[in-house]
């Protein structure tokens, strides 16, 4: 019994038809439409084909709507702070002076303020953090779980005012009465770092801005931080509580290796958040613009607590343009911010592609 | 059977998952040096059985036994009993690969790391040790620094048998250990349990029935949390006592 196998590979449908004739029997014949090519799909084709593309259309022009927003912003914020970036040049970034009857505006004070109350809240969030991702998720008895987990979250929804407001009449009054005294004897007198404890304790200033703002990032990162430490597989958890770790070696070695990309997206969504907030830190950062020690006791200043104060009663010109310059810089930090994030978190998804 | 030694002895022995009586007044006994094989149908017990060897249901409250469970003659059930020191002397491998998110080297010289004390030299001797015990040091010596995640499922599977070797165990409790691999790596896994009870007691967990025949000193057939029968493997395969247990093996049931 012979088969014959015709190669049907040209384009034109007759030649497509094989003599199955010269087939054995019990072979299985494929079988041939003729007639009606994959390409013919009628009038209900069509319209689908029409559908498709105005779909295609309408959300390719919502996505680039929002990056023309984004353009759109950048550019504005270019222009409006034109005439200060041709005024100060590059000499804006290291000026620590900001004067606004003698029109002689620096960004230092301000972008230290933003940047170091934004570390402070990091240095106390992310410890605190992973303590309440490692209870929720390795320690804490089921049914105090979902509770306590909720709880953190609703942190979230509390309104930044709210924190400002609590900050200044009630955190900011018992931080100087008993915190700072308290500080300013201990860490204080150590070398070095006791610098950045000694000095009035008002209560207000650029610790108690960092502290509120911990408050508020906790609840972001704690969540994310439990929610990537429950993917962690059990089994492997369970191998390195076999080879007789105790819970602390298991979340050490294990359980923060294989999410370290993940919490690092987490507490850069946290960073995120410490770098724009503006209205907690207003109420209590103090809003000077002047610096004169390096302690974390005196009040400053942060970018967006200056335009949320000086906006209003700006006049056009100078003044208004190195407020936007400002905010061109605060945008230009976060975006920083944002992009390490991103680059984290892709780390991460590409962590998990590779094991299995 | 009286010249064996018992390492392992459930006297009277009773699980719990929350309230569901999960195993039932378990007596049996485990020689050493020998492989002995859990079989039966899905959540007959066989894997609760095997993961209070090494206490693993500690970690979930709601799960608790009762009875007695002797290691060398100690009940190890107790309150007081270190379980660090408890899983030293018995280590597990599961299911599926578990490495560890580090290097080849670190994969195996963690667990050592955490009972003893050991120079760099001692520590590449014994790495190196466990890693040829479990037949993976020829496929990864040149590779030790090396993430153990880039291995093939069956090195990674060897890996974790080095890991649980490594900390020089008394009792080693494989729980499926192939039921992830290719026949190919299923082999060698077998090969190596062989070796490997020269020098440990092995207890391991199977769905395949041919494998606990081939491997396995002993076996215990069990069914809906109860002990069924236990004897020497060739005994249950060839003639076993129960009409249950010949109904698993022959397959008409299960």
């Amino acid at each position: 019994m012979t088969i014959s196998v015709e190669s049907c590979g040209g384009a034109s449908g007759a030649a497509m038809a094989p003599d199955v004739s010269v087939m054995g029997e019990g072979v299985l014949k494929a079988p041939v439409q003729q007639g009606s090519s994959l390409r013919d799909r009628g009038a209900g084709g069509k319209r689908r084909d029409i559908l498709d593309l105005g779909f295609e259309w309408l959300t390719r022009s919502v996505a680039f709507l929002v990056l023309m927003v984004l353009v759109g912003i950048i550019v504005s914020l270019v222009v409006a702070a034109w005439p200060s970036i041709e005024a100060f040049g590059p000499k804006f970034l290291v000026t620590t002076e900001w004067n606004p009857p003698m029109e002689r505006f620096g960004a230092v004070i301000p972008m230290y303020g933003t940047i170091v109350t934004s570390l402070i809240a990091l240095l106390i969030a992310v410890p605190v953090s992973f303590g309440i991702a490692l209870f929720l998720t390795e320690l804490a008895p089921v049914w105090l779980r979902r509770p306590l987990g909720t709880a953190i979250e609703l942190l979230a929804a509390i309104p930044s005012i709210v924190y400002g407001m609590w900050g200044l009449l009630v955190f900011a009054p018992f931080f100087g009465e008993k915190v700072q005294p308290l500080l300013a004897v201990t860490l204080g007198k150590l070398p070095v770092v006791g610098k950045l404890f000694q000095g009035p304790a008002m209560g207000i200033g650029l610790l108690a801005a960092g502290i509120i703002l911990a408050i508020m990032i906790i609840p972001f990162i704690a969540s994310v931080m439990r929610d990537v430490f429950a993917v962690t597989p059990v089994m492997v958890k369970e191998s390195a509580y076999g080879l007789g770790c105790t819970t602390w070696e298991v979340v050490w070695n294990v359980v923060l290796p294989h999410s370290k990309a993940g919490v690092v997206g987490g507490v850069m969504l946290g960073l995120g958040r410490a770098l724009g907030e503006t209205m907690a830190v207003t109420f209590i950062i103090g809003n000077t613009n002047f610096l004169s020690s390096p302690s974390l006791f005196m009040p400053g200043n942060s970018i967006t607590s200056a335009l949320a104060n000086e906006f209003g009663e700006a006049s056009p010109g100078l003044h208004t343009a190195a407020l936007m310059e400002l905010g061109l810089l605060l945008f230009v930090i976060t975006l920083a911010v944002l992009m390490l994030s991103k680059f984290f978190l892709a780390r991460l998804a590409r962590g998990e592609g590779g094991k299995s | 059977m009286s010249t064996l030694t018992s390492q392992i002895e459930f006297k009277n022995f009773d699980f719990y998952y929350g309230k569901y009586h999960a195993l039932k007044s378990i007596n049996l006994s485990l020689a050493k040096r020998k492989v002995t094989a859990f079989i039966g149908p899905s959540g007959c017990g066989k894997s609760t059985l095997l993961r209070t060897i090494n206490r693993m249901y500690d970690l979930y409250p709601e799960q608790k036994a009762e009875g007695e469970l002797l290691l060398d003659g100690q009940n190890i059930l107790g309150r007081e009993v270190d379980l660090s020191v408890l899983r030293a002397k018995v280590g597990m491998v599961f299911q599926k690969p578990t490495p560890f998110p580090m290097s080849i080297y670190d994969n195996i010289a963690f667990g050592v790391r955490l009972h003893e004390k050991l120079s760099k030299a001692e520590m590449d001797e014994r790495v190196e040790w466990a890693l040829r015990k479990a037949a993976l040091w020829d496929e990864v010596k040149d590779k030790l620094y090396k993430s153990g995640m880039g291995l093939s499922g069956g090195q990674q599977q060897r890996l974790c048998i080095a890991r649980g070797v490594a900390v020089k165990p008394e009792v080693l409790l494989l729980d499926e250990p192939t039921s992830a691999l290719d026949p190919i790596s299923t082999m060698r896994i077998e090969e190596l349990i062989n070796e490997l009870k020269n020098e440990f007691t092995i207890v391991i967990v199977t769905h395949n029935m041919q494998q606990a025949a081939r491997i396995s000193d002993y076996t215990a057939y069990m069914y809906l949390g109860e002990l069924i029968e236990f004897g020497e493997t060739d005994q249950i395969f060839v003639k076993p006592e129960k009409k249950q247990t010949e109904d698993y093996i022959t397959g008409r049931f299960g």
